[in-house]
């Protein structure tokens, strides 16, 4: 019986000391209605149990299926290099198979630890505080957008979202505040630069929060010094939701303008965290101190002993779902504990000077290859503006041909903002990290061109 | 965890200027385009530590925590079971690891075909219709069955229907995802024998009443004999029901919450399933449904056609209530699942429940022998069971925190403390199918040895922990003074 | 048996009110504070905000848990107490005292509604048991 130790001896033992006969009498106080129309049918989707051998041999067949790709795929997902100690001491059983340090005493390592990820994420961010994590980055957006909200205090809230944050970002908020009475407001990109002016927002003063993509979905980086200032002389909040490696390069929302962010969020997926189909990832989400209470999730505090040593605790649990009830600040009752564990490893072992060249290799790389993709006829760089590490190009050959095409070669040439944004045409958004060798590059470069080569030649 | 004395100091602590990991860094240019105003100007606080700093420092950290692989963890409603290894392996297999989520479909076959047979699997043992693996969490799955609820209602231009219905008993998060869609929460009361109080429920149900939020068995440990009667109620008056999971693993296998009435329900495959919790998260909390819930289904989803799998986004299901998170919720959570539940079989899965019933039995039984007392005395455990210190609490001073902590001290993690919020002092203990009868033994003996100390010696109870990192913390001092970040000015 | 002053009206939700002329001075009573523990956290109303009786209007909060103030009587508020939110551990030192909430000006007599100490001494009783 897989993972139960029980001995025929002890099932006998045990049911004696209970005084029933059998198993099944345990459950007698279930109505026998409910027993009998669940009895098994032959199942027609859960076949026997395998061994831990057979189910390798078929998972290792279907790890297989998805494997072996050169993945210029960005789009909120980044691919980079992740040094073997993150994995290897993460998945230490004692932090991997630990549940919510609800016992600080018996939880001090990973109390501790969430409280070292606290500092390095608020610093990266240059924002005084963070709390333990959230599930992911759009519903970190989502979990910043309510807490605006909250600050504000205002009934008719309106929350001004440019249209340059990731879409499936924007699907998700709109998915987890529909039914809060507040308003989600698209702001357009200029069409030129792909990134969102302060001119473009001179009718919307009255606006709770304004959303600020740092670098936007296209790759693009934004005026966020000038955005910001806009947003604060009409009294609006600003939510910046960025990439956390690039921030070891480029200007943190805390010293975004004047006053910097009032909240920041995003994915902390390229900290360490593998592509993995799509998770899980985390969603980090820093604020000011004085707005530590509307904070929502998981938030660890240093204090000290009835000895006088220094400890961590959960803190600030009050506002949470476990007391408040109906007036919890969230739902939320878990953060992405394994995750943070992961990229708290990754941060110290690559230092403030690993992170900077991790971001900007990739940012030199995606250079690279933009300059090479540009030598092409019939391509075009969409936006003239400074990007990070992802790039928009448009194409005149059919985007799904591309892709296509170059999947037969095991290229995956990029996201196709086709569905998202119809108005690029033919457009890909194209993203090279440090991962990426200059050999990598010109085989990507080489095999579009002779993509492109057929294409002409078939029509 | 025997490092009592040692210290564990601050990774900050450990930082010198300049210190790299070298093998780590990759290769730069040294000429930068971007401007000089785009830039940030200020390093951040991140360690400058050598890679063997780091290993030892967090390696040691592990060493301060209590888990499932080394020690009991019998901690109500959370189904802390032995999270097999074999699984893990697999999941991390460099094809699912590398995999990027918005790869072509003919590049995500290897994936698709787990998550598929997931949905399958899932459907069969809920009984229910369809299944949407995203949520990320039980609490994300619950806000998402009851976003359906309000879609069903509002897309009948029922919209009078404004109130979730809760029982008092209910896990916080139910209350907390009903209002965070919009919902008003009426709470019904609990009988002397942990069921719903039938006669309190009639009068609350109504033209208002959306639906009820439910999980059985209750989170008093017992089965809520009343289910059908409810079902029936709820149904008749226009309202769905929702089941909560989370104590799943008391019935997978046995029977089905389609047949219990349930219209709409949510999975913790964190619990359930075996997934690691990782100290807090990543967990999943896939959503089933009945046909007439079916259309409102968070995206995406994976459907089979021709032997190739595909994604069902919001252009094949246009009722969805949407996305609820960038890609394909706790995908690698969800693969894990998949294994397990591959491991099991149909017949494992029927004997996760069996014996988490046996085991919760034993071990209350043997605990009302040596003269605990249940809080529920003339019911049956189910996978899990509360006692209630209530009496210890008056003739020998002595709460349920002061046990819970003492526990710690022999090496087991505590079982919930102080939840539900209705029984007083009250230990809420799941010991789960995967313990062996001697861990369940050494359990009761000591808890029993633990009460002989309370008569004797209560001051070991009142001031434990003593052998672990730290005593007892000041939680008030945390929560005045909040400390949250490191201050390297302010030092140690 | 905690301290249930003789001078001052209560609500069975546990505040205290005290009138000089026509301002109220509301509270938590010594019973609340004891119950609730060590308070971390007190949210209090704005000046100027107007309440209906019975209406949230304040937040106390310990470490393990967090309690509605109910506005006693409808009114509008006139003054709250700068020090207890800096220091909320003065209403659990001096709860009718230098730990006082809020003062209010109420839009009707306060009379019947609220508890004497004797009424309020056997509500504090009853749900001991």
């Amino acid at each position: 019986m897989p993972f139960i130790p029980h001995t025929p001896a002890n099932i006998k033992t045990m049911l004696d000391t209970i005084g029933v006969n059998q198993i099944n009498d345990l459950f007698n106080e279930i109505p026998t209605e409910l027993t009998q129309s669940s009895q098994p049918q032959p199942s027609r989707h859960i076949s026997s149990g395998l061994t831990e051998m057979e189910l390798a041999l078929l998972m290792q067949a279907r790890a297989k299926q998805d494997a072996g790709r050169l993945c210029f795929i960005g789009a909120g997902a980044y691919e980079h290099y992740i040094p073997a100690a993150v994995w290897d001491i993460a998945t230490r059983g004692e932090f991997m198979t630990a549940y919510t340090p609800y016992q600080a005493e018996a939880s001090q390592g990973l109390l501790q630890l969430f409280y070292e990820y606290q500092t390095m994420m608020a610093s990266l961010m240059a924002m005084e505080i963070s709390n333990a994590s959230l599930y992911d980055g759009a519903s970190a957006l989502a979990e910043a957008v309510l807490m605006a909200v909250r600050l504000s205090a205002n009934k008719q809230s309106v929350i001004l979202m440019p249209t340059t944050i990731h879409p499936h970002y924007c699907q998700t908020v709109r998915t987890i505040v529909e039914q809060q009475h507040l308003t989600l407001h698209d702001v357009a990109y200029d069409k030129a630069t792909g990134k969102v002016t302060a001119a473009s927002l001179s009718t919307l003063e009255s606006a709770t929060a304004l959303v600020i993509p740092q670098p936007n979905f296209f790759g693009v980086l934004e005026e966020v010094d000038a955005l910001t200032d806009w947003a604060h002389q009409h009294n609006i909040l600003v939510i910046a939701v960025t990439n956390p490696i690039a921030m070891a390069l480029l200007k943190p929302p805390g010293q975004w303008g004047q006053q910097g962010a009032d909240i920041a969020c995003g994915d902390g997926q390229a900290l360490g965290i593998p592509l993995a189909s799509g998770g899980p990832y985390y969603g980090f989400l820093c604020t000011r101190k004085k707005f530590a209470r509307q904070m929502p999730g998981r938030i660890i505090g240093r204090t000290t002993d009835l000895e006088g040593k220094p400890g961590f605790v959960l803190t600030l649990q009050a506002r949470e779902q476990h007391i408040r009830r109906a007036k919890a600040t969230s739902n939320i009752c878990t953060n992405q504990g394994l995750m943070v564990t992961a990229s708290t490893i990754y941060m110290s072992l690559l230092g403030p000077e690993g992170l900077r060249r991790v971001a900007l290799a990739s940012h030199q790389n995606t250079r690279l290859l933009c300059e090479q993709l540009r030598t092409i006829p019939g391509i075009q760089l969409l936006f003239p503006s400074h990007y990070f590490h992802e790039i928009a190009i448009q194409f005149a050959t059919p985007v799904e041909e591309i892709l296509q095409n170059l999947a037969k070669k095991h290229i995956q040439a990029g996201f196709s903002l086709k569905k998202a944004y119809p108005e690029l045409g033919n457009a890909l958004l194209i993203c090279a990290t440090e991962t990426k060798t200059a050999e990598n590059i010109a085989l990507f470069v080489d095999t579009l061109k002779e993509c492109l080569r057929e294409h002409d030649y078939v029509e | 965890m025997s490092n009592k004395n040692k210290k564990s100091p601050i990774i900050f602590e450990l930082s010198q200027p300049g210190r790299i990991a070298k093998s780590l860094q990759p290769h730069i240019a040294d000429n930068i385009d971007l401007p000089t105003h785009t830039l940030r100007q200020t390093a951040p606080l991140l360690p400058e530590i050598s890679e063997l700093q780091a290993v030892r420092h967090f390696t040691r950290l592990s060493q301060r925590n209590f888990s499932i692989d080394t020690q009991f963890y019998p901690l109500g409603s959370c189904t802390m079971k032995y999270n097999p290894r074999g699984v893990h392996r697999l999941a991390s297999l460099e094809g699912f690891l590398q995999h990027h989520p918005l790869s072509l479909e003919e590049d995500s076959q290897g994936f698709m075909a787990c998550a598929y047979e997931l949905q399958e699997i899932l459907k069969e043992i809920t009984g229910m219709h369809a299944v949407s693996l995203t949520p990320m969490a039980g609490a994300q799955g619950e806000f998402a069955g009851v976003a359906m609820i309000r879609a069903y209602h509002q897309a009948k231009g029922d919209t009078a229907r404004d109130e979730i219905l809760v029982p008092d008993a209910a896990h916080g998060t139910n209350p907390a995802s009903a209002v965070q869609c919009g919902f008003k929460v009426r709470e019904i009361p609990t009988d002397a024998q942990g069921n719903v109080n039938i006669q309190e429920l009639q009068k609350a149900v109504g033209p208002k009443t959306a639906g009820i939020m439910l999980t059985n068995p209750s989170t008093l440990g017992v089965f809520e004999k009343n289910i059908l009667d409810i079902a029936l109620i709820i149904h008749q008056c226009g309202g769905l029901l929702y089941y909560d999971g989370a104590n799943f693993n008391a019935i997978i296998g046995k029977i089905r919450p389609s047949d219990m009435g349930f219209d709409v329900m949510h999975l913790n495959l964190h619990k359930t399933f075996a997934t690691p919790h990782g100290g807090g998260g990543p967990g999943a909390g896939p959503v089933a449904v009945n046909a007439r819930l079916a259309p409102y289904l968070p995206i995406p989803m994976v459907a089979k056609e021709n032997q190739h799998y595909r994604w069902l986004t919001e252009q094949d299901r246009p009722q969805t209530i949407g996305r609820l998170s960038t890609f394909m919720g706790n995908a690698g959570i969800i693969l894990r699942a998949y294994l397990y539940a591959r491991l099991l079989g149909r017949e494992g899965m029927q004997r996760v429940a069996e014996f988490a019933t046996l085991n919760a039995n034993y071990l209350l039984t043997r605990l009302k022998a040596a003269g605990f007392t249940a809080a529920f005395p003339q019911r049956r455990a189910t996978h899990e069971f509360i006692i209630t210190l209530k009496n210890e609490a008056k003739t020998l001073h002595i709460t349920a925190l002061d046990v819970a902590k003492r526990l710690l001290d022999y090496g087991f993690h505590s079982p919930t403390m102080y939840f539900p919020l209705l029984v007083p002092e009250c230990l809420l203990i799941e010991p789960t199918e995967t313990e062996a009868k001697e861990t369940l033994d050494m359990f009761a003996d000591t808890l029993i040895a633990i009460m002989k100390e309370a008569e004797t010696q209560p001051e070991l109870l009142k001031q434990a922990p003593h052998t672990l990192p730290v005593r007892r913390l000041d939680e008030v001092k945390a929560a005045r003074e909040l400390d949250l970040v490191y201050d390297v000015t302010r030092g140690a | 048996m905690s301290n249930i002053p003789k001078n001052l009206r209560y609500t069975p939700s546990h505040e205290w009110v005290k009138q000089d002329d026509d301002v109220l001075t509301i509270g938590i009573t010594d019973h609340a504070q004891c119950m609730l523990g060590d308070l971390v956290y007190v949210e209090l109303p704005e000046v100027d905000s107007q309440f209906q009786h019975g209406q949230e209007c304040a937040v106390v909060e310990s470490v393990k848990a967090a309690a509605d103030i109910y506005c006693p009587i409808g009114g509008e508020v006139i003054e709250v107490n700068e020090a207890a939110l800096g220091n909320p551990q003065l209403i659990n030192e001096d709860p009718y005292g230098k730990g006082w909430l809020f003062r209010l000006r109420p839009f009707e007599t306060p009379a019947t509604i609220l508890l004497n100490a004797e009424e309020y001494s056997k509500q504090v009783a009853s749900e001991a048991h």
